[in-house]
């Protein structure tokens, strides 16, 4: 099977639509990121507090941002995660409010005592304990051998009860864990092998189901947020830098170099400018991939380099742009392949992947499309324009 | 020539195996392979956290110290002085010492004071100011990090953590520790745990000198300054009656009889009301020293401070020597935990706070399932694609995936990595990358062939054609994963770390094995008419 045979597209001649094209998105990311003053930091980079809480049912996202609005903590910003079957917000608040306090987790704090209040049914009140907020199996033990009756009623595991309860609390945290955290019924516990009706009914005697429960928190003061920024950004510029010493060095001038560097940075700078314009967030993770992107789209790049140069030995009478022509178009078919691939798996990962890695795949999905079109379109124009401003000078110059 | 092939089969096949056992064990199970690939915070679960050590309580304690010792050293040689005081976090000034006496002075400074540069306090006559010498600041803030790591790590073995990072974290002089506890994600406590500086002190009341209802009250009774030598601390004892309950102050000694280093041990245990509290064992020294100073001090308040604040102050009845407990109403878990902090030793300074992630495992096995899930899918379509595209060399390419991606697993384990959520992305961006170089090779060989050359000559320019291009876009790539290994932290690490070594493996497999695999298929029958790509 062959997709691109004996393709033969003049890239060259419609060097100006694309320079066009791009300069127009290119300026629209510098807009869009200046008008939202600067790209919408996530909080690695911000600093801050998020609280990442799963309920039992769909939550009421007013109650709790009033309640929080009460403590005067400052606007928090409660938004969905995940799908909305699963209930999951996160509860989010601004750095400064925080750390001006001298306690970075009061935050996370506040926002716990404020759950407890508005979501924990009257039955705390009568002795029982929350399932959903023992935090770990260990924890889980003392209250269920304190349940009089319940050791006597498990199977036997090992030489003493001890070992059967703690072989059901880790189970019971086991299976809490396997399923997203918070166990919505106790009727759920069944499906744990040698829980029978009688020892359900005793461990609904000594506990509750909680409304919610908190599954991950993240706080960053400003100071890591600043640290973080300043990596990310000398890690970006070091990579930069590095590539153009490489291609420098391999291709014996700095054109190539330079115009490889200049094609990458409009990369990047398009992609920014797709989040900034969706108002996503740039994470630690986000970066990580703009910087995999820099290196990918320098790849796709010196990949038509190669060819260009190659084909330059080869077709010595040639003028450059039909070389250039030519270059492009027997690498298409590999460019377009490889391109192709990636892109799925990075589209397997944006729609599979999961919330937490949700940034990532999308800088990846938005950055091999561009990265792949501006190593055709940018890059090896670039060459041509470079070269016949060359010669125009040295026409003036013999004039 | 078939038997140069021969070995390069036999290597690929050892190397196959050896990246097997290394992963997976001999003979593989799927436990071994849980074991050896290390999970970060993100896929596990637990606490990260970033603290920075307040090391200027370090120095400050240092120039406390030295301000004692240098009173000593003055009082039992006999020379006076006005005053020997800190003027600030390391500078102490030596005021109006003895004239008679300057050069004894200048010697006892230099000779026992080591750590000290010397100069004349222009203003006064026969006074030397002191400064801490800026290398010996730097190693009190340096090994001020080090003793703080190393109670951190005594706190944490104590909680039972399995696996836990604690070091030093960032550049030096930014004095931060990193601590990650994977499977706790309890915050409040651990953190308090950790936090606690846990400075314990017994410190002798004199008569009238407390308990004051409130700072005011005490300072009226002194015309309104702490007497010389003196320290007005807040109590935090609670009362079980809410009528009784307020602060109290006390106005105890600077120096304290008794502190945390003299501990032996320390346990939780109940009070005669059966309540908890905390007792402790001295020493040999501390006792003694315990010893005497209960004894000269009988019919006086014993004040307990702990972290600067009064836990209790009872009153001495008779000589103790080697026990004693701290009482003030704690829940049995508080008791418990102070009773750690105190057996692993005081903190050096204060710790500030910088960051603070937790993972709830729920979470964490969420990721890995997502993970996974994408990664299936995304090597699935790879799969599908490749042989439908390039046929049986198509499987050429999936079997030289595969293998990738088996050195890639071992080499984690290997070089004991850790696999982050980033990482399991860095896979999935590896799938679609590996296949890049098998692409490369295979349309220059179509080019090749349709240029009419036969399929072993096709087969030897193809491979060779395109490894100068393999080579480039390898190092592009390894360039910017480099500088993310040394910016990065944590879970985009991981991220670096599986794209390097997948991609050095991508080397190995898409150049050599896959040639083999050509040369391989191709030594049958020499004279091939058709190659299926």
């Amino acid at each position: 099977m062959q997709l691109f045979k004996n393709v033969n597209v003049d890239w060259i001649g419609k060097k100006w639509q694309f320079i066009g094209a791009s300069f127009l998105l290119f300026i629209a990311s510098i807009v869009c990121l200046a008008i939202k003053g600067g790209p919408r930091y996530g909080i690695d980079f911000r600093g801050g507090t998020l609280v990442y809480v799963k309920f039992r049912t769909a939550p009421q996202l007013d109650l709790i941002r009033g309640a929080l609005k009460q403590k005067g903590l400052g606007e928090s910003t409660i938004q969905r995660f995940g799908p909305e079957s699963d209930h999951q917000v996160i509860i989010s608040l601004e750095q400064t409010a925080t750390e001006t306090a001298g306690e970075l987790d009061l935050g996370r704090r506040t926002i716990e005592e404020t759950l407890n209040l508005s979501f924990r049914p009257p039955e705390a009140q009568a002795g029982k304990l929350d399932l959903n907020n023992i935090r770990t199996a260990s924890s889980l033990e003392d209250p269920l051998a304190g349940q009089p009756g319940l050791a006597a009623a498990l199977p036997k595991s090992g030489p003493s009860q001890l070992k059967s309860i703690q072989d059901l609390a880790s189970s019971i945290i086991q299976y809490r864990t396997a399923h997203g955290g918070l166990i919505n019924s106790f009727d759920e516990l069944k499906a744990i092998p040698g829980i029978s009706d009688e020892i359900l009914n005793l461990i609904k005697e000594k506990f509750y189901l909680g409304d919610f429960a908190v599954i991950s928190t993240e706080i960053v003061g400003a100071k890591v947020g600043k640290n973080l920024q300043q990596q990310a950004v000398s890690a970006t510029l070091y990579a930069l830098g590095g590539m153009l010493i490489y291609i420098a060095w391999r291709f014996k001038g700095t054109v190539y170099g330079t115009a490889a560097v200049v094609a990458v940075f409009h990369d990047v700078i398009i992609t920014l400018g797709f989040f900034s314009f969706l108002n996503k967030e740039i994470s630690l993770t986000v970066i990580a991939a703009l910087l995999t992107l820099v290196g990918y789209s320098m790849n796709d790049t010196i990949v038509v380099f190669d060819r260009i140069r190659e084909n330059l030995k080869l077709l010595r009478r040639e003028p450059l742009t039909s070389v250039i022509n030519k270059s492009i178009n027997q690498t298409l078919s590999r460019t377009i392949l490889t391109s192709g691939l990636t892109f799925v798996t990075v589209v397997s990962l944006y729609l599979f992947g999961g919330e937490v890695i949700n940034g990532f795949a999308f800088a990846m999905v938005i950055g091999i499309i561009i990265g792949t079109y501006s190593s055709i379109a940018i890059a090896s124009p670039l060459l041509v324009i470079w070269n016949d401003y060359r010669n125009r000078k040295k026409a003036l110059a013999r004039a | 020539m078939r038997k140069n092939l021969r070995w390069k089969v036999i290597l690929i096949v050892g190397v196959t195996l050896a990246c097997i056992a290394g992963f997976a064990g001999f003979p593989p199970k799927l436990a071994n392979m849980k074991e050896r690939i290390h999970l970060g915070l993100d896929l596990r679960g637990g606490i990260h956290m970033i603290l920075q050590v307040v090391t200027d309580d370090a120095v400050n304690m240092e120039t406390d110290q030295a301000v004692e010792r240098i009173k000593d050293e003055l009082r039992s040689r006999q020379i006076s002085f006005s005053e020997v005081r800190k003027r600030d976090f390391k500078r102490i000034e030596i005021r109006e010492v003895d004239p008679q006496k300057t050069s004894e002075v200048r010697s006892l400074i230099d000779d026992n004071f080591q750590y000290w540069d010397r100069a004349n306090l222009p203003e006064v006559p026969n006074s030397y100011l002191l400064t801490l010498k800026p290398s010996v600041e730097q190693q009190v803030r340096a090994s001020s990090v080090q003793q703080a790591i190393q109670t951190i790590r005594n706190r944490v073995d104590q909680l039972g953590v399995t696996e836990p990072v604690i070091q030093e974290h960032g550049i030096a002089s930014e004095y931060q520790i990193l601590v990650q506890l994977p499977g706790v994600d309890d915050p409040a406590r651990v953190k308090d745990i950790i936090k606690s500086t846990a400075l314990l002190e017994l410190k002798i009341v004199e008569p009238g000198y407390g308990p004051f209802p409130s700072r005011d009250a005490a300072l009226r009774q002194f015309a309104g300054s702490v007497p010389e030598g003196k320290e007005l601390l807040q109590s935090v004892r609670r009362f079980n009656d809410p009528s009784q309950s307020g602060e109290e102050w006390y106005l105890v000694s600077k120096v304290a009889a008794i502190t945390g280093k003299d501990l032996k041990t320390a346990r939780p245990t109940t009070d005669e009301f059966g309540k908890p509290a905390v007792s402790f064992n001295l020493t040999v020294d501390g006792a003694s020293r315990f010893g005497r100073v209960t004894e000269e001090n009988i019919g006086k308040a014993l004040a307990i401070i702990l972290d600067g604040k009064v836990k209790s102050a009872p009153r001495i009845n008779n000589r103790i020597t080697d026990s004693g407990q701290i009482t003030g109403s704690f829940t049995l878990e508080e008791a418990n935990d102070l009773a750690l902090v105190l057996r692993s030793g005081a903190l050096p300074a204060r710790m500030n706070y910088l960051e603070e992630r937790t993972v709830g495992a729920s979470l964490g096995a969420d990721s890995i399932r997502h993970g996974i899930l994408a990664s299936v899918v995304g090597l699935s379509v790879v799969i599908v694609f490749m042989l439908f595209y390039y046929k049986l060399s198509g499987l050429n390419a999936i079997v030289a995936l595969i293998l990738n991606l088996i050195i890639l697993v071992a080499s984690l384990a290997y070089i004991q990595a850790t696999l982050t959520l980033p990482g399991i992305a860095g896979v999935v961006l590896l799938i679609g990358m590996a296949v890049d170089s098998n692409v490369l090779i295979f349309e220059r060989i179509r080019e090749e062939l349709w240029s009419g050359k036969n399929v072993v000559s096709a087969v030897n320019t193809g491979f060779s054609k395109a490894f100068v291009t393999i080579i480039d876009t390898h190092v592009t790539t390894v360039v910017s994963v480099l500088f993310l290994f040394i910016f990065g932290t944590g879970p985009v690490k991981g991220f670096a770390v599986v794209l390097f070594w997948g991609l050095l493996a991508n080397l190995f497999t898409s150049v050599f094995v896959s040639k083999v695999l050509f040369d391989y298929v191709l030594s049958g029958s020499p004279r091939h008419e058709k190659l299926s790509i």
